[in-house]
């Protein structure tokens, strides 16, 4: 049984370690922050300039000026910081947080990623996206591993324009965990249910299967 | 030093046809929305804005949009509004769309007098294009060039009579940078209070940087999404 947008949630959330500093895009990765481990200190970062983000505010404590990077309203935890724009990426651009988790259309067998443009369809700006891929200690992509046309998002080349080249290290799919090497993708874990195969056919990069795949557990 | 103005009528004297402009604000957070409400109501056409966003249909930047006054935008982002990507797609504006963190670098290095430096954002993409690029102890960055402003607007929740500016929680973000890198500066604030009553120790934007400072009025701080949860 493949995983929904919330198990690749989950599984991704057993990436973080005490005291990490997380970048979490807009869509999937949100999720993330619902299954940080109890008892684990973790410091969301905001990139239009907030470090400690916390829950949805109740509908009382609703306030304009206090949104995340996806212009939602937020809280901020005991122990925030609000800083401009240029501190907020010289705090990612510096090489100071631990993990940025982001969505993407495509990522080739050598860490590409395309996460920002369809060309003709959708042009509506990188954002901060170009600025965390190239920049973040560690990068991981959670996406459905196929498109709504069934073909492959895991590729040998991206088709669409780059977000960044090189840069990922792990991608989650609702199939799959997959790191991405010097020899390209590997097959880490498949999820409860889905067979080998069944991932193999639905990756169009080269993917190197060695040894007994475990079931992801989340 | 009298840098005081009334109203954003007054403070918005001097922006002319095909100017460029740097409006401070992250989505519909933080911006200067008396200013722009002025510009919308002038005759003022041609403009180049940087902005990090091109703000709703009929509200922020939209305003300006609708108008027809904006030849081009620089920005990093300009998801939300409609008519922004009518025009963008119909040719009728120009968008230069730039990582949210080199348009900030951007305009904090022309504030502070820095022509170019090296970022490794877009480094493979289309944003390389026509730029040099260097390798760093292992690693490829790319040159970008500062920007600056005939004029930067920005708004702020507390400012004194010299100028001095305090932001509030996420509507900090572009303003900060931007009230470094203009020719002339606008600020148009929340609380204006004479110069002694803010904490030196606590001051967002030292006043050096701002030429015009106003009360602002009828703040409508419209919200994208609000998002909420049933308990804390």
């Amino acid at each position: 049984m493949s995983l929904d947008k919330n198990g690749i949630a989950k599984r991704i959330a057993r990436e973080l370690r005490d005291g990490y500093y997380v970048n979490l895009g807009i869509g999937i990765p949100t999720l993330v922050a619902n299954y940080i481990p109890a008892g684990m200190q973790i410091v969301l970062q905001s990139e239009n300039g907030l470090l400690g983000i916390g829950p949805f505010p109740t509908k009382d404590a609703l306030d304009p000026d206090l949104i995340n990077a996806g212009k939602q309203t937020i809280t901020a935890v005991p122990g925030a910081a609000f800083f401009d724009s240029a501190a907020s990426f010289a705090m990612i651009r510096g090489g100071h947080i631990d993990l940025t988790v982001l969505g993407a259309f495509e990522v080739s067998d050598t860490g590409d990623i395309a996460s920002w443009k369809i060309p003709g369809k959708l042009i509506k700006g990188m954002g901060g996206a170009m600025d965390l891929v190239a920049s973040a200690r560690n990068i991981i992509v959670a996406m459905m591993h196929t498109n709504p046309q069934g073909e492959s998002k895991l590729l040998k080349r991206c088709t669409l324009p780059l977000t960044g080249v090189g840069v990922v290290k792990r991608i989650v799919t609702d199939l799959a965990v997959v790191d991405v090497t010097q020899q390209g993708f590997k097959l880490i874990e498949r999820a409860p249910g889905v067979s080998v195969e069944q991932i193999i056919n639905a990756t169009e990069g080269r993917l190197i299967v060695e040894g007994e795949i475990p079931e992801i557990t989340v | 030093m009298n840098k005081v103005v009334n109203n954003a009528r007054e403070a918005i004297k001097g922006i002319a046809s095909n100017m460029t402009l740097m409006l401070g604000g992250f989505g519909l957070c933080g911006i200067p929305e008396n200013c722009i409400a002025e510009l919308a109501a002038s005759d003022v056409t041609g403009l180049t804005c940087i902005s990090n966003n091109a703000g709703v249909d009929g509200f922020g930047l939209g305003m300006l949009l609708r108008r027809h006054q904006i030849r081009k935008m620089i920005s990093s982002y300009v998801g939300e509004n409609k008519e922004f990507e009518r025009q963008l797609l119909s040719g009728e504006l120009e968008v230069e769309l730039i990582p949210q963190g080199t348009l900030a670098e951007r305009i904090r290095a022309g504030g502070a007098g820095i022509p170019a430096f090296w970022v490794p954002a877009g480094f493979g993409t289309e944003v390389t294009e026509g730029k040099p690029v260097r390798e760093f102890e292992g690693k490829m960055y790319l040159e970008e060039q500062w920007l600056k402003a005939d004029f930067a607007i920005v708004k702020a929740w507390k400012g004194d009579t010299h100028g001095n500016l305090v932001y509030k929680n996420t509507a900090n973000n572009f303003n900060q940078p931007m009230a470094t890198a203009g020719e002339i500066t606008i600020a148009e604030v929340e609380e204006l209070v004479p110069a002694g009553t803010l904490d030196p120790n606590h001051i967002h934007t030292p006043g050096i940087f701002v030429h015009r400072i106003f009360q602002g009025t009828n703040y409508e701080k419209r919200i994208e999404f609000a998002t909420t949860s049933e308990k804390q």
